[in-house]
């Protein structure tokens, strides 16, 4: 079989009540794309983020999963929800999500939290899981903190930790909200080095962020979005160096 | 040595039954709350509106006049169900609603009220994030709830709970009223006969303050188990 497109997502749509927030968002991946979702606050890139793994429903449009489309129905409410629970499941296990405040569970130590869902939801042996998931924490340098609980370490370390657990279900995509906003500016460059190296290995990754050193230099793929529409979208050359939007200038534009 | 003009082994036997009640009512009430709270967490409205109603109404009534409520009166319900399934259904069933019968439900109908909001409260105090991480880790409903929020949620809900627990044991003592042996029973019984008030009634409280003494360092314990990890270096 062909290289399969990793995921799509065809004309997004979000409306929260009267609020549309995505108008018709589309992306499509290649293996091994590094895709860098830009843009100020409120322009949409979180939520169509979290629409792509389904902690939002989207309005409209579609979501391809490895040649696998999510199928949605309505409620009794006339809203739209995923048909089918299994199939919700079993893609968000294919997508694992990297988040702004690490969201690690804070009752479970390092290990454990890494080897919970191959163990649960993949069925992994839990030998083997353990095995993996301290070959990921040597991968992102905090190996010696496996026994520790989330509070006992720092911003930087949570967050590393949370890469290992995204990397322990190998998925075919890994989404990054915001990885570095929640940290202080000392930290912010382990995690982005441990982004990097997962980039240079080829996987594929969604990466909504403020960091524009990382979308330019680590990207294959940059897109900015404004007011719920995309603005601007192309390799980061084009989107940093060359834009056609005005408002992509603005964005850019020196702030002092 | 304490002399008990010979009421020991029933106070002791007194004793036995109010923990015997005390228990049996937590085990009710803890059952009762986690539904009630659920309940009104849940989307469902008809699941809302009847746990509401039910802790308005039970967090409302007196304890005592629930009991003597439920005491007469759940006979009377008994005795007509039971005339009612054998003239439609000829099914024989009944069953005598004794004092203790009605201690435990009175009990555990009152505290799984007021645990009701103590796990809603509970339930509320997770964070978001957890429950999303979960989420978006495809864990099913069941495993999210059994795995990551039940623990979390237990540790809000501990505090809550040890005070109900401490309030409810104290609760017992109102089955005394409807005629059930328990342990303030025979020694209001005995302390009348004797004519020695204090004799008889401090022993007792002597028991309720060790239970309630002992249960808080078992609380203790069980909460530094539960809020493994959330303080620096443990």
């Amino acid at each position: 079989m062909a290289d399969q497109a990793p995921l799509i997502c065809r004309d997004i749509h979000k409306t929260f009540g009267k609020l549309e927030v995505l108008k018709g968002v589309s992306l499509e991946t290649r293996k091994g794309d590094v895709v860098s979702l830009i843009g100020s606050s409120g322009s949409g890139k979180s939520t169509f983020l979290r629409c792509i793994n389904l902690l939002e429903t989207p309005t409209s449009g579609d979501i391809i999963v490895h040649g696998d489309p999510i199928r949605f129905t309505t409620n009794r409410k006339g809203e739209r929800i995923p048909a089918d629970n299994k199939q919700v499941e079993q893609i968000r296990s294919k997508l694992s999500m990297v988040f702004q405040s690490f969201n690690l569970w804070s009752h479970m130590t390092v290990l454990e939290n890494i080897i919970e869902a191959p163990v649960n939801v993949l069925k992994v042996p839990k030998k083997e899981a353990i095995e993996r998931a301290e070959a990921y924490l040597q991968k992102v340098g905090i190996y010696e903190r496996k026994d520790y609980y989330p509070a006992q370490m720092s911003g930087g370390q949570q967050q590393r930790a949370a890469i290992a657990r995204a990397l322990a279900m190998e998925p075919e995509v890994m989404l990054f909200d915001e990885p570095t906003s929640a940290l202080d500016p000392e930290l912010v460059g382990e995690v982005l080095r441990v982004m990097q190296s997962l980039a240079e290995e080829g996987r594929t990754m969604i990466v909504v962020t403020h960091e524009m050193a990382f979308a330019r230099d680590v990207s294959t793929q940059v897109l900015f979005l404004h007011q719920g529409v995309i603005e601007e979208q192309g390799s980061p050359q084009k989107v940093f160096d060359n834009p056609d939007s005005e408002r992509m200038k603005q964005f850019l534009a020196p702030k002092f | 040595m304490l002399d008990l003009k010979g009421y020991g082994p029933e106070l002791l036997d007194g004793a036995v039954v109010t923990i015997e009640l005390a228990f049996l009512s937590l085990i009710l009430a803890l059952t009762l709350g986690l539904i009630g709270a659920s309940s009104k967490l849940s989307g469902n409205r008809l699941a809302k509106a009847i746990a509401t109603f039910y802790t308005t109404v039970v967090r409302g009534i007196p304890d005592l006049v629930m009991m003597l409520l439920f005491y007469y009166g759940g006979q009377v319900m008994v005795n007509m169900l039971s005339d009612f399934l054998w003239d439609a259904y000829e099914i024989d069933f009944f069953f005598q609603f004794d004092p203790f019968i009605s201690g435990v439900v009175t009990i555990g109908l009152i505290f799984g009220a007021y645990m009701t909001e103590t796990f809603r409260g509970a339930f509320l105090a997770v964070e978001t994030g957890q429950i999303e991480a979960a989420r978006a880790y495809g864990f099913t409903r069941w495993h999210t709830f059994r795995r990551i929020m039940f623990p979390q949620m237990l540790r809000h809900a501990l505090p809550g709970i040890g005070n109900n627990w401490q309030v409810l044991l104290k609760t017992t003592a109102l089955v005394s009223i409807i005629g059930l042996t328990d342990m303030v029973r025979v020694a209001e019984e005995a302390a009348k006969a004797e004519r020695m008030p204090f004799h008889f009634f401090i022993p007792v409280a002597a028991v309720y303050l060790i239970l309630t003494a002992g249960s808080e360092l078992f609380i203790k314990w069980l909460n530094k188990r539960a809020n493994v990890g959330v303080v620096q270096g443990g």
